[in-house]
């Protein structure tokens, strides 16, 4: 073992480690929550209850029908995601003419609902969710040894992450959302469905929210409140990143869950409110974010 | 070019909010016709267009394109139907960059002007093709606004001021281009403050005020008219 800066390697390349799979859960959070807010103009604050959601349906999914891990990647995004769609157009549609508090109250109501419901049919302690076969065990890096399941999340969020930006900043499905995010009206007028986007929308954001999920249920046990501890974290990375920007939401989750793992190993009694330090900082100097539009 | 009104407009009342702004709007523009609507500033001009696309928040009345109603469709479907509307604001989107502004009306119908053609009319699109939207400048973005909805197949065109606050040779240029889109078979409904820009590219021309048209020319009539015209119209 060799020494960084003072500090052990192993201990510092471990923090980073968790910091990177924390930051790959703000990331896929944080991006959802932006793609909603561009498009639907409210912070979905049933976000945090639909990661959990997509926990337990994987978990539901393999207890009761013994569908795998792999396939619940696929398909507990689509059953949060159809879940999403009735939740939008039986709900929140009806308040996109009302003041944007509204849609905060309503989707915070939900979450206390869909959270409410889950603990009082599961309890609070929690399922055990196995890591999938292919990925038990840890790789010697040569200057640490990193669990196989850890390295995969890693990977997929960065994956699903980089595909989502693809899809927005490189298809032209990418650019009528841009555009609808702009003036849904003139969109709308070029005989685009923008009610069935916006729909869609809401539903592949929270889809994102339950493949988090999913990725979550092996390291935190599947149980109700895994969304709630998350998403306070997560609405301070989506403030700092700055609203609705797509590439700030990726770069500032992962980057601030990198700063929460360093801030563990040099200043571990700060590292709960290091972010939020961050985001008081981001706040005064640049209100808009870091990658917001606007600026001062 | 057919008797039959392409469009038909018959007692059209619109509101925004509480406001109530027209007050039965008649008018006709035929196959093939370009025809403007000429007012004051404030006289319904824009809400008319609004209305006809289904972009104000309340309407009464009737639109009928081809015979076929509009007033129940929502946007989307007046769109798909054959309507579109180049908004007076223009409405060049920033996040996204002159191609992307240009293909993001999808294809609606056969018959729209293919790629090469549009640059041919409009030579600054393709040299400006990567940049953002909004860094052209106004007569660009205005190039830009017609030409997206050219490429659709609807054969329709609302043009609100295409030639509001631009230099006279891009007027021109915008005149020329109306009267190349008309000889190709479009019908363009134009709204325009400068009736001696609409007289070098109209049929005929009909006078709105207080959310009413008041009164109609022929483009050939227009002489006999100018001091009624110039009356309407305070110029
Ligand atoms: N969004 C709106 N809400 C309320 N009133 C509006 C709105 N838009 C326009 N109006 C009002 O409706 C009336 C007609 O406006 P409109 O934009 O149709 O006029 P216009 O003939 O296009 O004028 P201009 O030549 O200045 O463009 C005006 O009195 C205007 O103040
Ligand atoms: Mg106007």
């Amino acid at each position: 073992m060799f020494m960084i800066f003072g500090y052990p390697s192993a201990l510092l390349f471990g923090q980073l480690l968790l910091g990177l799979i924390n930051g790959a859960f703000y990331a896929l959070l944080s991006l959802g929550l932006a793609i909603i807010f561009g498009m639907l103009n409210i912070v979905n604050f049933s976000h945090g209850a639909l990661f959990m959601l997509g926990a337990f349906v994987a978990w539901g999914l393999l207890e009761f029908l013994g569908i795998s891990y792999w396939w619940s990647l696929l398909l507990a995004p689509i059953v949060v995601g159809a879940f999403g769609v009735l939740l939008e157009k039986v709900f929140i549609a009806r308040l996109y003419k009302l003041d944007h508090l509204y849609g905060l109250l309503l989707t915070f109501g939900l979450a206390l609902v869909i959270e409410g419901l889950a603990r009082n049919q599961f309890g609070s302690s929690g399922m055990p969710f196995a890591i999938p076969r292919q990925l038990q065990g840890a790789t010697d890096l040569g200057f640490m040894f990193m669990p196989n399941y850890r390295g995969w999340v890693v990977a997929a969020s960065a994956g699903m992450c980089l595909l989502v930006w693809l899809v927005i900043e490189k298809t032209s499905l990418g650019a009528t959302l841009r555009a609808a995010t702009e003036n849904p009206a003139i969109v709308q007028s070029f005989g685009i469905n923008v009610p069935r986007m916006i729909t869609l929308t809401y539903a592949a954001g929270v889809a994102l929210a339950a493949f988090a999920g999913v990725l979550a249920a092996p390291i935190y046990s599947v149980n109700p409140n895994m969304g709630a501890s998350f998403i306070i974290t997560v609405f301070a990375v989506v403030v700092i990143g700055g609203m609705g920007s797509i590439a700030g939401s990726i770069v500032t989750g992962f980057g601030l869950g990198i700063v929460e793992g360093l801030t563990k190993v040099f200043y571990p009694q700060g590292s709960s409110v290091v972010i939020f330090v961050v985001m008081v900082i981001v706040l005064l100097t640049r209100p808009a974010g870091l990658f917001g539009k606007g600026g001062h | 070019m057919s008797d039959a009104a392409m469009l038909e407009v018959r007692g059209l009342n619109a509101w925004y909010g509480e406001s109530h702004i027209l007050h039965g709007v008649d008018f006709d523009v035929r196959q093939g016709e370009v025809v403007t609507l000429l007012g004051r500033n404030g006289a319904g001009k824009t809400t008319t267009m609004k209305s006809i696309m289904g972009l104000v928040g309340r309407r009464a009345g009737s639109i009928k394109l081809n015979g076929a109603e509009m007033t129940g469709l929502r946007p989307d479907q007046i769109g798909r139907a054959g309507i579109a509307l180049c908004p007076e604001e223009r409405a060049i989107f920033a996040g996204l960059n002159v191609t992307e502004n240009l293909m993001l009306p999808p294809k609606i119908a056969e018959g729209g002007l293919d790629l090469p053609t549009i640059y041919t009319l409009f030579p600054n699109l393709k040299e400006r093709a990567a940049s953002q939207g909004t860094k052209l400048s106004g007569g660009e973005q205005q190039m830009l606004a017609i030409a997206r909805i050219l490429r659709t197949g609807a054969k329709l065109l609302l043009l609100d001021e295409p030639t509001e606050g631009l230099a006279p040779v891009i007027v021109q240029q915008i005149g020329r281009m109306i009267r190349e889109i008309k000889q190709r078979g479009f019908t363009v409904l134009l709204v325009e403050q400068n009736f001696r820009f609409a007289a070098t590219v109209a049929d005929r021309h009909y006078v709105m005020e207080h959310g009413k048209v008041i009164d109609q020319f022929r483009n050939d009539d227009l002489q006999n008219n100018m001091d009624k015209l110039h009356d309407y119209l305070g110029v």
